[in-house]
């Protein structure tokens, strides 16, 4: 993908497949009838998949007060859901564009797994704010369009910036998947002998003739969806800080909250990411392509994001002190020592504590740990969420308004739901689409780029 | 048209060094209807081929700055102009604000811009009756091999001396690629059974969606824009009480705010003899019940209280308020009239509060006056 010279570095891959191979692996799932693992993978997502759809469907007959939000806590597991699923997309979108711009090959293995990731949590995220409207069949309304009530909505909103925000990250995160698939869906179209199959892939690849008067172009394009893909990706999370940092609730109402919320985006996304990998290249035997170098480098960038996040909350607890506001005081000692002391502690250690033991390398390489420490870490990131949301809520400036809150059977429901919605996706998607970029792989096995040496 | 026309000679290469070699060569004999297949981006390439720099990074540029411009200026427009609310006491055209608007949008219009440019405009796509689809060679390409096919239309093209340089590249294999007659001549007609039954599937499609829609799911729990409230309308017949009223008796003694009861009802002279009138004498309160008196009493009694109105003549005559009789009532005699009403004439008590008619007695006073001035009045 790059100009720069392979020889110097470790191969991406472990051995040297032929590529031919490579192309029989990565489709060996779309060529072949699932087998009962699946279907048992299936039938639990799907399981709880149907809690999501009675969780809603009680929440739209009855309305939202089926959920636990109370007075002061307006938002709860609806908002703490919505952040947390974004934040799990935004690892994607990094391994796709900012490692591409830092020519980082060792994303090959992992951007496709990743990028799907991202489309399929931001539109788990996209759903907690629809529903938390209570009539999301309305949401037209959050839209700017002339309209027969000579209405706009308010430009100077964060909950409207969220709106775009949230929106053109889908959209350029589909373009971006999409293009990066039209190569593969055309080596598919090649290689199928299944007729509809062959219609299908023919109409999504559009075409596709290999031929690098478009290759040119077509990198040309890649580089620029990865030039816009990061700010885009920064932003994003920056904007859903915004809607705390631009209120006045104390806790909420601090400037190092897009730093920090990018930070552990990161962090929790790239936590998911590792998890379903590890169990994706078990099943689909593609150790050799993503392989355990790759896995340590994701889990080094845990230990950093993770470091900044340990930072971000020392921090914020310092500026709490010093900024002398006793209100603003008060939130922090509440958050640690208060009602919800519960909640921060579990964040503390599954955030701070368990990705620092990334230090050692042998834990970076052994499989079972990472993948227990980065179950802890999404763990201990969804905590995060609830702990600002809903402990600054909940005892806000006036202490007559105070009430803790408790989610409900619902609250439950619609967070199981939310997850099986997410892995529903995933498992079909890995039957539907090769999970690994078959073009982009092939690029970065040894001696698959011209060695321009002076031949003949 | 039985004779197929030749599109390309198409080469095979084992490997990305020979493919470069091999394009590097094809540039320099002259020829430039030609093209690289490889199934991956191949590095130097673009040099090999002496291809110029992409152009669609202009593409970008021009979508993304008109998208910047254009959100900035539809915002200005919308906020300043249509619909100017002041919000957070921030000035209408709020700039800061609107950064993150405008940088969404930007990003937005030029990724979606420069991807359907590349698509649709550069490579012309979707075009799946390229005649080197469903070759051989193409199977290669997309999988392990690289290719070089020079076209048919080139100015420099020779079968011979086409073979030859192949050959002499030592290629692995070597095809000639012809287009596909009955693709040539297949001409889309519009109105083919099948685009007909497509067309009719998807207006009965969208036709029934869109009734159902609006006429049946509009109306359904909970979709009917919460029309169906679990609550008590004032005439709706109750479940819960057993007389059956959904609107209730306030409790025994209630009183409403600024209403005092009427203590004096039907004793129209013990009301004369206990009330006071509450209301001084002054320019505001006859002010007041000038303009009360000329609403309510004028119609009948005239606006001089001579009984002097257009109702003069009807059976029974509205009486004057000038006679002996009610000069020589109490003010709480009078209140009991407006208060209660008397023979024909109705009660005032729901038009003029408790202050107005206080107001309107002292008014009366002074048009009796006026008609019974006395002595001392001229001094």
């Amino acid at each position: 993908m790059s100009t720069v010279d392979y020889s110097r570095e470790l191969s991406v891959l472990d051995t040297k497949p032929a590529l031919r191979e490579l192309d029989d692996l990565i489709s060996k799932p779309l060529e072949t009838k699932p087998n009962k693992k699946f279907y048992i993978a299936l039938s639990i997502t799907l399981s709880m998949l149907s809690l999501l759809v009675i969780g809603l469907g009680l929440t739209f007959y009855y309305g939202i007060g089926m959920w636990g939000n109370n007075n002061p806590v307006g938002w709860a597991f609806d908002i703490v859901n919505f952040v947390f699923w974004v934040g799990i997309g935004h690892a994607g979108t990094l391994i796709s564009a900012i490692l591409f711009l830092f020519r980082q090959k060792w994303r090959t293995g992992i951007a496709r797994f990743a990028e799907g990731m991202t489309i399929f949590a931001v539109m788990t995220a996209g759903m907690f704010p629809l529903i938390h409207v209570g009539r999301p069949w309305l949401a037209g309304y959050l839209f700017p369009y002339p309209n027969q009530h000579s209405l706009w909505v308010n430009f100077t909103s964060p909950l409207l910036w969220d709106v775009f925000a949230v929106s053109t990250y889908l959209t350029v995160s589909l373009i971006f998947w999409y293009v990066g698939l039209i190569p593969d869906l055309a080596t598919l179209r090649e290689k199928t002998t299944n007729k509809i199959k062959k219609a299908v892939y023919s109409t999504f690849s559009l075409g596709w003739r290999f031929s690098n008067r478009h290759w040119q172009n077509y990198e040309m394009v890649y580089l620029i969806l990865a030039g816009f893909a990061t700010p885009l990706v920064l932003s994003v999370h920056t904007i859903v800080s915004f809607d705390f940092a631009v209120s006045i609730i104390p806790g909420w109402h601090t400037t190092i909250f897009p730093p920090y919320f990018v930070a552990g985006a990161v962090f929790s996304g790239f936590a998911m990411v590792q998890n379903v990998l590890i169990i994706v290249r078990k099943i689909f035997n593609y150790e050799h392509i993503i392989t355990l170098d790759t896995l340590e480098k994701m889990n080094k960038i845990m230990l950093l994001t993770g470091s900044m996040v340990g930072y971000a909350y020392a921090m914020e607890f310092f500026i709490a002190w010093y900024s002398g506001m006793e209100a603003e005081r008060f939130t922090f000692l509440n958050r640690a020592l208060g009602p919800y002391a519960w909640a921060y502690w579990i964040m503390i250690t599954c955030n701070v504590v368990s990705p620092q033991l990334f230090w050692f390398k042998k834990i970076r390489r052994t499989i079972p740990v990472m993948f227990v420490i980065a179950i802890f870490v999404n763990i201990g990131m969804w905590f995060e969420r609830f702990v600002i949301i809903v402990t600054s809520l909940s005892r806000d400036f006036l202490p007559s308004s105070w009430a803790y809150y408790k989610p409900t059977y619902v609250d439950a429901m619609i967070l199981i739901g939310s997850f099986g919605f997410f892995f529903t996706w995933i498992l079909l998607f890995t039957k539907a689409l090769p999970v690994v970029s078959m073009a982009e792989v092939k690029a970065v096995v040894d001696g698959a780029q011209p060695s321009h040496k002076e031949h003949m | 048209m039985s004779e197929k026309i030749l599109y390309s000679f198409s080469a095979i290469f084992d490997s990305p060094d020979q493919v470069s070699h091999a394009a590097e060569k094809v540039v320099e004999l002259g020829y430039t209807k030609f093209d690289v297949h490889s199934p991956y981006p191949l590095h130097g390439m673009d040099s090999a081929m002496k291809l110029p720099p992409s152009k669609l990074g202009y593409v970008a540029l021009v979508f993304g700055l008109s998208g910047m411009i254009g959100t900035l200026l539809s915002l200005w427009w919308v906020s300043a102009i249509d619909y100017p609310i002041v919000i957070g006491g921030k000035p209408l055209f709020s700039f800061p604000a609107y950064i993150p608007i405008v940088f969404e949008i930007t990003v937005l219009s030029a990724s979606i811009a420069t991807v359907l440019a590349m698509l649709f405009v550069f490579f012309k796509l979707p075009n799946n009756s390229h005649p080197l689809h469903g070759t051989e060679y193409m199977k290669k390409v997309s999988s392990d091999k690289y290719g070089i096919s020079i076209q048919a239309e080139d100015p420099k093209f020779d079968e011979a001396s086409v073979r030859k340089l192949f050959e002499s590249l030592q290629a692995r294999e070597i095809y000639s690629i012809y287009w596909d007659n009955e693709e040539l001549t297949h001409k889309h007609k519009i109105f083919e059974p099948k685009f007909i039954t497509f067309l009719f599937v998807v207006a009965i499609i969208s036709s029934g969606t869109a009734y159902f829609t609006l006429n049946k799911l509009m109306y359904m729990i909970p979709f009917n824009w919460m029309m169906d409230q679990p609550k008590q309308s004032a005439q709706q017949k109750s479940l819960v009480f057993s007389d059956g009223f959904g609107m209730r008796q306030p409790v025994a003694g209630t009183v409403a705010r600024g209403f005092m009861p009427y203590e004096f009802k039907g004793q129209p002279d013990v009301a004369g003899e206990k009330l006071v009138n509450p209301i001084p004498i002054s320019k505001e309160s006859l002010k007041l019940g000038q303009v009360k008196f000329d609403i309510y009493c004028s119609p009948c009694h005239g606006y001089h209280a001579e009984g002097d109105s257009r109702l003069r003549g009807q059976f029974p005559n509205p009486p004057s308020l000038h006679s002996e009789k009610v000069r020589s009532w109490s003010d709480g005699r009078i209140f009991a009239v407006l208060t209660e009403g008397q023979n024909i004439m109705p009660s005032y008590a729901t038009q003029l509060s408790v202050d107005e008619r206080w107001a309107v007695i002292n008014y009366l006073r002074v048009l009796q006056r006026a008609l019974n001035a006395k002595e001392t009045d001229l001094q």
